[in-house]
């Protein structure tokens, strides 16, 4: 696959015009994750205190992939039920384990359906994960959902 | 005398530097990270597994005593490599960590509460979390030396500082900077130290791989380094220390072969190097050592620095002209080894390596194992390229071409 395909234009437009960044009050839960292999940085706030993602707000340092992924995330779930977020870091954590092959639902996955592209490059996946997964863990210690259980992306 | 230093004859040894990737010739700027093996290592270590594997010291038998021999023999090349007084003062590890850590653990062994030891902003991880967790442990402080704008030790802080007093007990610096390239002044520092009574440690992972090392003229008490920096398989490191000083410290792991006589109650241990090197040891690792000993020695060390200084000089300036590139570390070649980190204005180290792969470059991105110095220098991470005994111009050409394409596709121009 060409490299340049993986750039897709939404995930570079994202990565020079970040969404909704800067860490903002109030929240119920602060998070601060990294990617140690590459250095990728994130603290990521939540506000989700009555059965909906009301604000994300974030400050990070990293790759394209991982700035750009964030940027996505608040753009998709800030305004959705705890419920539905949930859902949907389950659909993308799907396609970014697929290897890049299937046919991921546009509709639902929106503009984070760039990231398909990213899924065929292992070395990749984790940037593309990491302000998913600093989302659910926020969405547990904010106390919107109970524990689920360790991430799987953590396993590795 | 080796002849003439014949780059493309010594590529010849090393196939997997013909590979292609995606459909660009491979271009292997990452031997700060892993060098690669010549056929001679391969032979060597195939040879030992085919025909003379077994365990050492404890197996008697024929193929025993062969094994024994061979990876004894390796201690003595290493030995010799590094000007040793004796093969005796090599202890084996898996790695440089390990060495790193078998040193803090030995001399920490000792440390008290208002103790100190010094290490230095630009240290690689290994050389940084060893001496933390031992001087949490002792009470001892952990101190360190600042670096300068221009990336070298700042000497004169630490001397404003008083950063090596009588409180200290250890200095370990890197000899050269796995990020920045710079060399540092380790014989002076190391004067320093010995007239308090500290001991010296000396970081060699990338010293070692680039110059001719003598341990004396280094002035260090102990050496740390990596075999497969220097060609070898993974899995062998080395611990080099003054017998002295060796038979002073205490065991680090506890096991087979360190010891003299156990008894349920207590034991008593092995002389230096055994008693350092618990179980069995990396033994085929070992003998790839030797091997990869051989062949740079072949080679020549004198060569192989000047090789080195030559390409490192030809990418200082390939790179150093590309609008929007900041080279981290020493912009003259004169005293520097042969990292060359890098950032590219605009785009993050993870995205240059992705791109420069793409074009067959093999580079690294991230922190390098030296998140501190990164921040001293107010980012996160750069992009390194560094240069091994079968570099050639034209990788550093194929590069230099490839950062100006990754640039420009992400300022929205290339695409
Ligand atoms: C300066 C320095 N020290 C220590 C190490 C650690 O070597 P190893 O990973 O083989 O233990 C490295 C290599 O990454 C290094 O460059």
């Amino acid at each position: 696959m060409d490299v340049t395909q993986m750039y897709q234009d939404i995930i570079l437009d994202h990565y020079r015009e970040k969404h909704h960044a800067g860490l903002r009050e109030p929240f119920d839960a602060e998070v601060h994750h990294v990617n140690p292999s590459c250095g990728d940085e994130l603290t990521l706030r939540v506000k989700a205190d009555d059965g909906s993602v009301q604000d994300v707000s974030y400050e990070g340092d990293g790759c394209s992939i991982s700035q750009a992924s964030t940027s996505i995330l608040a753009d998709l779930v800030i305004g959705r039920s705890v419920e539905d977020t949930l859902a949907l870091y389950d659909d993308f954590r799907t396609m970014m384990e697929s290897g890049g092959v299937g046919t991921p639902d546009e509709d639902r996955l929106e503009d984070a359906i760039a990231f398909q592209g990213v899924a065929m490059f292992p070395g990749r996946v984790k940037c593309a994960m990491l302000a998913w997964s600093a989302l659910r863990d926020a969405l547990m210690r904010s106390g919107a959902v109970s524990n689920l259980g360790p991430d799987r992306s953590d396993d590795e | 005398m080796p002849e003439r230093y014949d780059v493309e004859a010594i590529r010849a040894d090393y196939p997997i530097l013909s590979r292609m990737i995606g459909g660009y010739p491979l271009a292997y700027l990452d031997s700060a990270n892993t060098a690669q093996r010549p056929k001679p290592v391969i032979d060597a270590v195939a040879d030992f597994a085919f025909n003379h594997n077994a365990n050492v010291a404890r197996a008697m038998h024929t193929l025993g005593v062969e094994a024994t021999a061979a990876y004894e023999g390796a201690r003595a090349k290493v030995a010799g490599f590094i000007g040793a007084a004796s093969p005796r003062e090599v202890v084996f590890t898996k790695n440089a960590s390990e060495a790193l850590n078998l040193a803090a653990n030995t001399l920490g062994a000792s440390l008290k509460p208002g103790d100190e030891v010094v290490i230095s902003v630009m240290e690689h991880h290994s050389n940084i979390v060893p001496w933390q967790m031992v001087c949490e442990r002792a009470g001892a402080k952990l101190r360190w030396f600042d670096v300068t704008d221009d990336y070298h030790l700042d000497l004169a802080k630490a001397e404003a500082e008083n950063l090596i007093n009588e409180h200290t007990k250890v200095v370990s610096l890197a000899w050269v900077s796995n990020v920045l390239g710079t060399v540092n002044p380790v014989a002076e520092i190391a004067g320093q130290a010995q007239a308090v009574g500290a001991v010296m440690v000396v970081d060699g992972a990338q010293g070692v791989p680039q110059r001719p090392t003598d341990v004396a003229t280094l002035g260090a008490d102990m050496l740390a380094f990596t075999g497969h920096k220097l060609g070898a398989p993974t899995g062998v490191g080395v611990l080099w220390g003054r017998y002295a000083l060796l038979e002073s410290l205490p065991p680090f792991l506890g096991g087979g072969e360190m010891i003299e006589i156990v008894r349920m109650e207590s034991s008593s241990y092995a002389a230096p190097p055994a008693r350092f090197e618990a179980g069995t040891p990396p033994i085929m690792q070992a003998v790839g050592l030797g091997a990869a000993i051989d062949y740079m020695t072949g080679l020549g060390m004198d060569g192989i620095a000047a090789h080195e200084k030559e390409l490192t000089s030809y990418a200082l300036q390939r790179l150093g002209a590309i609008d929007g590139v900041r080279i981290l570390g020493p912009q003259s070649y004169d005293d520097r080894g042969g990292a060359i980190a890098f950032t590219i204005d605009g785009v993050h180290p993870h995205d240059i390596m992705q791109m420069l792969d793409a074009r067959g470059v093999a580079v690294r991105g991230g922190h390098h194992c030296a998140r501190p110095l990164h921040e001293r220098f107010g980012i996160t991470a750069s992009t390194r390229a560094s240069i091994g005994v079968y570099t050639v111009e034209r990788e550093i050409d194929q590069l230099a071409d490839a950062v100006v394409w990754t640039r420009d596709f992400f300022a929205g121009k290339g695409r």
